[in-house]
């Protein structure tokens, strides 16, 4: 396997991607992780100088909205499926300490 | 012919001179529905309350001649990661085992406009990350055919539905061949349109510039029938497409002389399943007996999509799902010491195991010092992917070829090994890179009876083309086969 | 000898357009509504919504690219930042990182050292956060999602400034430029305009730059002035001391005066930018770009040499009136209406500035109309009224902007020329008060002031001050 993740490189990727895993997820990850790179890595075989990266298939541009008011107060909607509300706001644990 | 049996557009016809009422056939869904999804799992929500009291609705908009659709009050069922107002939306996932949108995707509202009645909301992969409906957080769903068979994925729940006769028509979303794939293995007729022809707004997204939501119903008829309802251009999408027209009922016209049709050479190589290899070159034989020029030709790069594509998506879907941590809606854990351990609880506890892994794999290749040599790479890729499909378009006005390596596989055969259920992908990935129409339509059984697939892949807004070769094989094919399970419920 | 330090600054300015709706979804962005009430599936991340661009956020973000002498990428795209935070509720932000949508300009400022170009490397638009607001009794966060979309455009400085003076003055430039064009109030205090510092300090004659911090949390002219001072000598100490500056997001603390590290314990700093998926290239044609041209409107130099030339007003005024929009509006406006410049540019010059030093207050805040203060001097003009009676008419047009026609009518404010009551008064006044009227006579000029007040003040402030004089003349 030529792609070897490193405990830091998963430690990392947790920070990155919130995730908390068990050792043994971690190990799984790593695995799974270098698996899909060296699988990845076939991508080097193709010379792909001088191509341009393509994000979207079509040239659709210039997609705009006039500055136009359109939503009115839907307060109780959004906040419908949250855990935690209070004053009509999310509540979330603390964010300053 | 017994009503479940029958074609959405047959059923629509029943339905606008009065032979059944909307509520009948509502009834007749939901129960079969009853007798059939406790061994097949297709829904994750059955809507009965809503869905009858909708019919009454539309049966009325009928009635006084405000609601006219060819498919007014025939039932139909959503994917799960397509959102309903006030109807629950998973997304097969814990993470949103409680949300209830506040608003409905384009498609939906779209339906809607047109008569049609949401019967339920179906099994998924989660997040439409796999491609068995086996890592649903609410259990597997099974393939009607042959329920120790998975149905495909990641719209295996909507295939297995349609297949089952549970519903006469469904909603997909194919982001690397999650509609054509499970219509194969499930023997159903499934679209992908070219991106941006339905609006993805309230599509809860995987991979943005990949994802397609399309129809998925027992012929091509009815397909072309669903899209023409469900396409429209969004100004909420701003990757939609303004379409010079969305007529695509007027493509289903027996005849192909002349069509050019090409079968790519490395599609057919190793890897592919003889018995569908001998199915799909069947279908190619038919296609020519009728008149299309059919030839075999070196696509190229087929083999660089899968690592393109899950660079991309992956990458694409670590972003997309970082807005499900707890705070806004959907799961928050129950212990955690503070906010970023209530993220890293909530989303730990929320996510399953593929949906984990591509979220840490596309962190990975973002992050600092790896975007260029990976996402940059898969991008550059994406495009000599597109640049070949249109050296392709230049001679072929069709593309025909298989839609899986295999037929269905057993269930729990193929979570093992991640990477191997991904090749399985390779024939269907390349098409949403290049975000090109494809259509998957049944073309026979393997020795164990379970059905097979060919895919007809048109060039971009060239629904038309593929629509009237699936249509002229069709014709010649006969009519929809249901799998016997299909009979056991209602008569 | 102890060493000589430069201090290096580059500024990153942050400027909430003046949009009536969020960048990417129709919701007002209007100050001041219940928590939430300004949102819509897009502005809180909800699973399946999509963005679309707001069209003025991109004209007025290329206008101040163009006031600033910026290139327009005529090809721009969005990228998004991901990082976890509640207050931003995809936990992405979208942003320009590849191709923001100017780059490559410069504004000239003037300080004691002279004249002096601060180069601009990029302006990009961008999404503005949520409020996070502390609930002391839950001990929690509440999180409000009315500015979360709100358009900004964030523009980034060269590390050219070396000192708080510059730092101020090319703020004050800036956010003349984008106040003249429309494009936001920029109020500090509101945070309409916020600034982070990028600052590092070097030996003088060093090539190299020093470790830069930088810091956030400046509301006002005065607290960027004195962060720079205080985070200059936190670093010269370190360095002094033989210890390293640390790079690092630093949060500055006004009433302490000092700068603290702001925590990043789960913070990584790797914002896997890629470009939105869910949007698509902006692309500015020529033709577009030479009509956001030619709707710019009048910027300040040139403001100042119009004036001179075509308004008969003093240098300084003209100065002082174009150094706030406001003013200048309020100026051209009025002048327009009563064709008096120079009495238009007295009254703001003098009882307006007055008014604002007194309230603490910025001439961008000034709420009264111009038809009140032109329809005010030409009541003075024509004798309805006289200097003092305008005065008090002015303070309440300042407050609260009435219209001083009705005003004066309703409180009988008008210019008394009634000879014959003025005589009967005067008559009295001088019956009443011998001794001045004796001083007066024994050559003691004063003693006439005297008792104009005394006239004044029976004829409750409404006569004529010139006749009362006379009068007074007259009758001793």
């Amino acid at each position: 396997m030529a792609n070897i993740i490193s405990d830091e490189t998963i430690e990392y990727v947790g920070i990155l991607a919130k995730l908390e895993l068990s050792d043994e997820e971690k190990e799984q990850a790593k695995k799974d992780i270098g698996r899909m790179l060296d699988y990845v890595d076939k991508l080097n075989e193709l010379d792909t100088s001088g191509v341009e990266p393509m994000s979207h298939v079509f040239p659709v541009h210039n997609v705009f909205r006039e500055d136009v008011v359109t939503n009115g107060d839907d307060r109780d909607n959004m906040l419908k499926n949250a855990p935690a509300v209070k004053d009509g706001s999310w509540k979330v644990p603390k964010t300053v300490e | 012919m017994q009503i479940k049996s029958m074609t959405a557009l047959q059923l629509g016809q029943m339905i606008k001179s009065k032979e059944i009422s909307v509520k009948e056939a509502v009834k007749e869904s939901l129960a079969q529905i009853g007798a059939l999804d406790e061994t097949l799992g297709s829904f994750v929500t059955v809507d009965e309350e809503g869905a009858l009291k909708r019919a009454e609705e539309v049966q009325k908009g009928i009635d006084d001649g405000t609601i006219t659709g060819a498919l007014a009050g025939v039932p139909v069922a959503v994917k799960d990661n397509i959102c309903t107002k006030d109807l629950l939306t998973t997304c097969s996932s814990k993470i949103l085992s409680n949300f209830v949108p506040p608003y409905s995707a384009q498609a939906v509202d779209n339906l809607n406009a047109a008569g049609a009645v949401i019967v339920g909301k179906t099994n998924m992969d989660e997040f439409a990350m796999g491609s068995t409906t086996e890592t649903s957080a609410y259990g597997v769903t099974r393939n009607p055919w042959n329920t120790e068979h998975v149905p495909g994925g990641s719209s295996g729940g909507s295939c297995a539905a349609v297949a089952s006769c549970e519903v006469p028509y469904a909603l997909g979303s194919d982001t690397g061949g999650s509609i054509r794939q499970p219509g194969s293995f499930c023997g159903v007729t499934g679209l992908k349109p070219t991106y941006g022809t339905v609006s993805r707004y309230g599509l809860i997204a995987y991979g943005s510039s990949l994802d397609q939501i399309g129809p998925i119903a027992k012929d091509i008829s009815d397909c072309a029938a669903i899209l023409e309802m469900i396409a429209s251009y969004d100004k909420k999408d701003s990757t939609s497409v303004k379409r010079d027209a969305y007529d695509f009922t007027s493509a289903l016209v027996d005849d192909v002389k002349g069509m050019k049709i090409g079968i790519p050479s490395d599609y057919l190589s190793a890897g592919l399943n003889e018995e569908v290899k001998a199915a799909i070159l069947k279908a190619a034989d038919v296609l020519k007996a009728k008149g299309a020029e059919v030839e075999e030709f070196p696509l190229s790069l087929v083999e660089y999509a899968i690592p393109a594509y899950y660079v991309i998506a992956s990458a694409e879907a670590s972003s997309n799902l970082a807005r499900f941590d707890g705070v806004k809606y959907g799961y928050r854990a129950k212990d955690y010491n503070g906010l970023h351990n209530m993220y890293k609880k909530s989303r730990s506890e929320g996510f399953g195991e593929e949906v984990k892994r591509r979220i840490m794999l596309g962190s990975f290749v973002l992050s600092s010092g790896y975007y260029d040599a990976y996402y940059l790479k898969a991008l550059r890729t994406k495009a000599l992917i597109k640049q070949s499909f249109d050296r392709a378009f230049e001679k072929y006005d069709v593309i025909l070829g298989p839609v899986a390596p295999t037929t269905a596989p057993k269930l729990g055969e193929s979570l093992s090994d991640p990477l191997q259920m991904y090749l399985g992908d390779i024939y269907t990935i390349s098409v949403n890179l290049a975000g090109l129409p494809g259509v998957s339509v049944p073309c026979g059984t393997d020795s164990k009876g379970l059905p097979i697939g060919v895919q007809l892949i048109g060039d971009c807004f060239q629904e038309k083309k593929i629509i009237r070769a699936a249509y002229a094989y069709e014709q010649a094919r006969g009519s929809w086969q249901a799998p016997d399970l299909a009979q056991k419920g209602v008569d | 000898m102890s060493k000589q330090y430069e201090t290096v600054i580059g500024l990153e300015v942050h400027v909430e357009l003046a949009t009536k709706t969020k960048i990417f979804c129709g919701c007002s962005t209007a100050f001041g509504g219940a928590p939430n009430t300004h949102t819509c599936p897009v502005c809180t991340g909800m699973p399946g919504s999509l963005p679309v661009l707001n069209k003025q956020v991109v004209e007025y973000a290329m206008a101040v690219g163009l006031a600033t002498n910026c290139q327009i990428h005529q090809f721009c795209k969005f990228d998004r930042k991901n990082y976890f935070y509640p207050d931003n509720p995809q936990n992405y932000q979208i942003s320009q990182l590849y191709l923001p949508i100017c780059h490559d300009g410069g504004i000239e400022i003037e300080t004691s050292a002279g004249k002096k170009v601060i180069g601009i490397h990029e302006i990009h638009m961008e999404e503005d956060a949520g409020k996070l607001i502390h609930d002391e009794w839950e001990d929690c966060t509440l999180v409000d999602y009315n500015r979360s979309g709100v358009p900004l455009i964030e523009i980034v400085s060269e590390p050219d400034m070396r000192s708080a003076e510059e730092v101020i003055a090319y703020l004050d430039k800036l956010r003349l430029i984008v106040q003249y064009l429309g494009a936001s109030d920029c109020k500090l205090q509101e945070g309409s305009m916020r600034a982070d510092v990028n600052l590092s300090v070097r030996e003088v004659g060093a090539k190299e730059f020093g470790t830069r911090t930088e810091m956030k949390n400046l509301n006002s002219f005065k607290a960027i002035g004195r962060a720079i001072e205080g985070e200059r000598a936190r670093q010269i100490e370190l360095i002094e001391e033989g210890k390293k500056v640390i790079q690092e997001t630093r949060r500055w603390d006004d009433n302490k005066e000092y700068s603290y590290p702001m925590r990043s314990k789960e913070d990584a700093h790797d914002y896997r930018y890629f470009p939105d998926p869910d949007l698509v290239p902006v692309i500015i044609s020529d033709e577009w770009l030479q009509e956001v041209r030619d709707r710019q409107p009048e910027l300040r130099t040139e403001k100042l040499e119009r004036y001179k030339k075509e308004f008969d007003i003093p240098a300084y005024d003209a100065d002082i009136l174009t150094g706030s929009k406001r003013l200048a509006d309020l100026f051209e406006e009025t002048t327009k209406l009563c064709g008096k410049p120079k009495k238009v540019s007295n009254w703001l010059m003098g009882e307006t500035l007055r008014l604002l030093k007194e309230e603490g207050k910025e001439p961008e805040e000034l709420a009264f109309s111009s038809e009140h203060l032109a329809s005010l001097i030409e009541l003075l003009d024509a004798g309805t009224i006289n200097q003092t009676v305008a005065k008090e008419v002015f303070e309440k047009i300042y407050y609260e902007d009435v219209d001083p026609q009705a005003y004066v009518e309703e409180h009988g404010l008008k210019m008394v020329n009634d000879d014959n009551l003025l005589r009967t008064v005067v008559e009295g006044v001088i019956a009443a008060n011998p001794q001045s009227v004796a001083d007066y006579k024994g050559g003691k000029e004063k003693a006439l002031g005297f008792l104009v007040g005394q006239t004044m003040k029976q004829m409750k402030g409404k006569a004529n001050p010139g006749a009362v004089n006379k009068m007074l003349k007259e009758l001793l």
